[in-house]
């Protein structure tokens, strides 16, 4: 039987109950958040369960909101099971001041460059992984870049008019 | 003796070592980009590598959060220059997935068009600077005018050769001119005899097939774990590609074969590569026919070059914005950057020369993308590199490296 977006809810709320919670499906994507202590714990079960098979990491990546409160920062994973076609998306959230999130280097070695990358760019900290060092800044830098709180351009700028050019 | 002593002052621990350290890299005429490895080799075997990536990082996802949707497509084309409309049309059908845009057929032939054609070039590329690693420079002379007409084909349709911001969302900038289905029919004639020759030239060359069987191998799980896509997981034997596991552009309606290799050495994936490119000559075939099929049909269709539904974000043709009054709105509304976007998380991937090009895209229904994240499949491959060159000889790493096609431009974004 063909896997579906259905079954894989059912076995992740048989496994997690409802400690993964807002479940949507944009665009046709399975998506849920999971809370940041349990994301190597549901990784692993997707990876082994023998009817799951999440073994591949697509994607993962980090996403700032500046405004909630508590959760500033996000890590999104993207898992594909290529023997189903069956696509998901996990997403976790910490808060700026802790951003400490299990590392999922062991499962996937492709994680780590991602990691490096999510780290380099947002400063979340992925706690067990090997080498987490910057990897396309120098290492001499002192922020996290992507995070939203800096402007691409210079801000204290008074001859650019934002709002005529629909960026305010 | 004392001049020595008073000139090289190497550490004990140096010269004690057994062990050479080599700087391969950052820039150097054997890489083909700028990527920078230190190898730590015994006599000609390679013991280690360590990487150093970032050298042309330029920022590509913070900029994407600042502009305008328009303005990101020129970014995309800069991530793997060698297969640019792939890269571009990837994004637009990122956009198209957001607005729930659906294309009529025809344009979307024409896509597959030429991103076949963009496939082509890329591996034509790749298995050429193969063979130039390998020592055989006369690959390249074969082929470089048949890719050069491909470029001409871009021109034609778009107007730049390399960096193409190819096709605009919902469709082409403009219908491809008369010049260029010409030029098409050209490649599609002439194109098979030069490839032939190369072959000839390359696949059962018993120097080239020395150099390369058995060189840089991978296998398919190691492959998957480290996240392979494209050639190059098809080489380790795993036959998942993109435009058939999650067709998109109308893939669907064509016939090709996904070829794939055992070893995941540097001659399977050359070969991985020149099988692709007879496919996707096929599939170039394929999609003229019923391109032309469509027209014969209803030849209203032969002005069709994007979906009607997307006129408000598609910049209407010049004439237009002169003499009309919707298209003059759109047009400025569309060039200050005004369309109206829902908001939304959408994933979209297509298959690019490399893999798989994945586009993550959240809009908070502004005018730029509140997060936008490319997944570039050099990136994530390139990490396997030090596992791959381990344990072979130092030329073996070379050629590796460039049958992996890494691409600097986006391996760094």
């Amino acid at each position: 039987m063909a896997l579906t977006n259905e079954i894989v809810k059912n076995r992740l709320t048989e496994q997690f109950g409802d400690q993964l919670t807002g479940w949507e499906e944009p665009y046709g994507m399975l998506t849920c958040t999971m809370p940041a202590r349990l994301n190597r714990q549901v990784l692993q079960f997707l990876h082994d369960d023998e009817q799951l098979r999440f073994r591949f990491l697509t994607d993962l990546t980090g996403v700032h909101f500046p405004d909630r409160k508590g959760e500033e920062l996000s890590v999104v994973y993207h898992l594909h099971n290529m023997m189903d076609g069956i696509r998901l998306r996990l997403k976790t959230y910490v808060p700026i001041e802790k951003p400490d999130v299990f590392s999922v280097t062991e499962l996937y070695s492709a994680a780590n460059w991602m990691e490096r990358e999510t780290y380099d760019f947002f400063g979340v900290n992925f706690v067990g992984h090997p080498d987490l060092r910057r990897i396309l800044n120098v290492d001499e830098m002192e922020h996290f870049p992507m995070r939203k709180e800096f402007p691409l351009e210079d801000p204290t700028r008074t001859d650019k008019d934002d709002e005529m050019f629909g960026r305010g | 003796m004392s001049e020595y002593n008073q000139n090289i002052q190497l550490s004990d621990e140096s010269l004690a070592k057994q062990t050479t350290t080599l700087n391969l890299g950052p820039t150097h005429p054997a890489t083909h980009g700028i990527f920078e490895n230190i190898l730590e080799i015994d006599g000609e075997k390679v013991m280690s590598a360590k990487q150093t990536v970032g050298y042309i990082h330029r920022a590509f996802e913070k900029i994407a959060e600042r502009r305008p949707y328009y303005q990101v497509t020129p970014l995309t084309d800069r991530l793997n220059y060698c297969s640019a409309p792939i890269n571009n049309m990837g994004w637009h059908m990122t956009i198209e997935k957001l607005l729930g845009l659906k294309l009529p057929k025809r344009v979307d032939y024409m896509r597959v068009l030429i991103m076949e054609l963009s496939r082509i070039s890329d591996h034509l590329i790749c298995n050429s600077v193969v063979a130039v690693d390998t020592g055989a420079l006369t690959g390249f002379t074969y082929v470089f005018q048949w890719r050069e007409l491909i470029y001409e084909i871009y021109e034609e349709i778009c107007g730049s050769r390399l960096t193409t911001n190819i096709g605009r969302v919902g469709g082409f900038e403009r219908n491809f001119s008369d010049v260029a289905w010409q030029k098409i029919d050209k490649f599609i004639e002439g194109f098979p005899k030069v490839m032939k020759e190369f072959e000839d030239l390359l696949t059962r060359n018993r120097i080239f097939m020395d150099r390369c069987i058995g060189a840089g191998p991978i296998s398919a799980e190691r492959a998957l774990n480290y996240g392979f896509t494209g050639p190059n997981l098809r080489a380790a034997g795993v036959d998942y590609d993109v435009r058939v596991a999650s067709p998109y552009s109308s893939y669907e309606d064509f016939d090709f074969k996904i070829p794939t290799g055992t070893t995941g050495d540097v001659y399977d994936r050359y070969l991985v590569r020149n099988m692709e490119i007879w496919e996707s000559l096929s599939i170039v075939k394929q999609a003229v026919e019923k391109i032309r099929q469509i027209e014969k049909e209803d030849p209203a269709q032969k002005e069709v070059f994007y979906a009607p539904e997307s006129d408000k974000y598609h910049l209407p043709p010049k004439q237009d914005v002169y003499t009309k009054m919707e298209a003059l709105i759109y047009h400025f509304k569309i060039v200050m950057g005004e369309i109206e976007v829902p908001q939304g998380e959408v994933y979209h991937s297509v298959e690019g020369g490399n893999g798989e090009v994945g586009y993550y895209l959240i809009s908070d229904g502004g005018r730029c993308a509140y997060r936008l994240h490319f997944r570039r499949p050099c990136f994530i491959y390139y990490q396997a590199f030090p596992e791959i060159i381990k344990d072979g000889l130092l030329s073996d790493a070379i050629i590796a490296l460039s049958s992996l096609n890494v691409i600097a431009g986006e391996l760094d974004a």
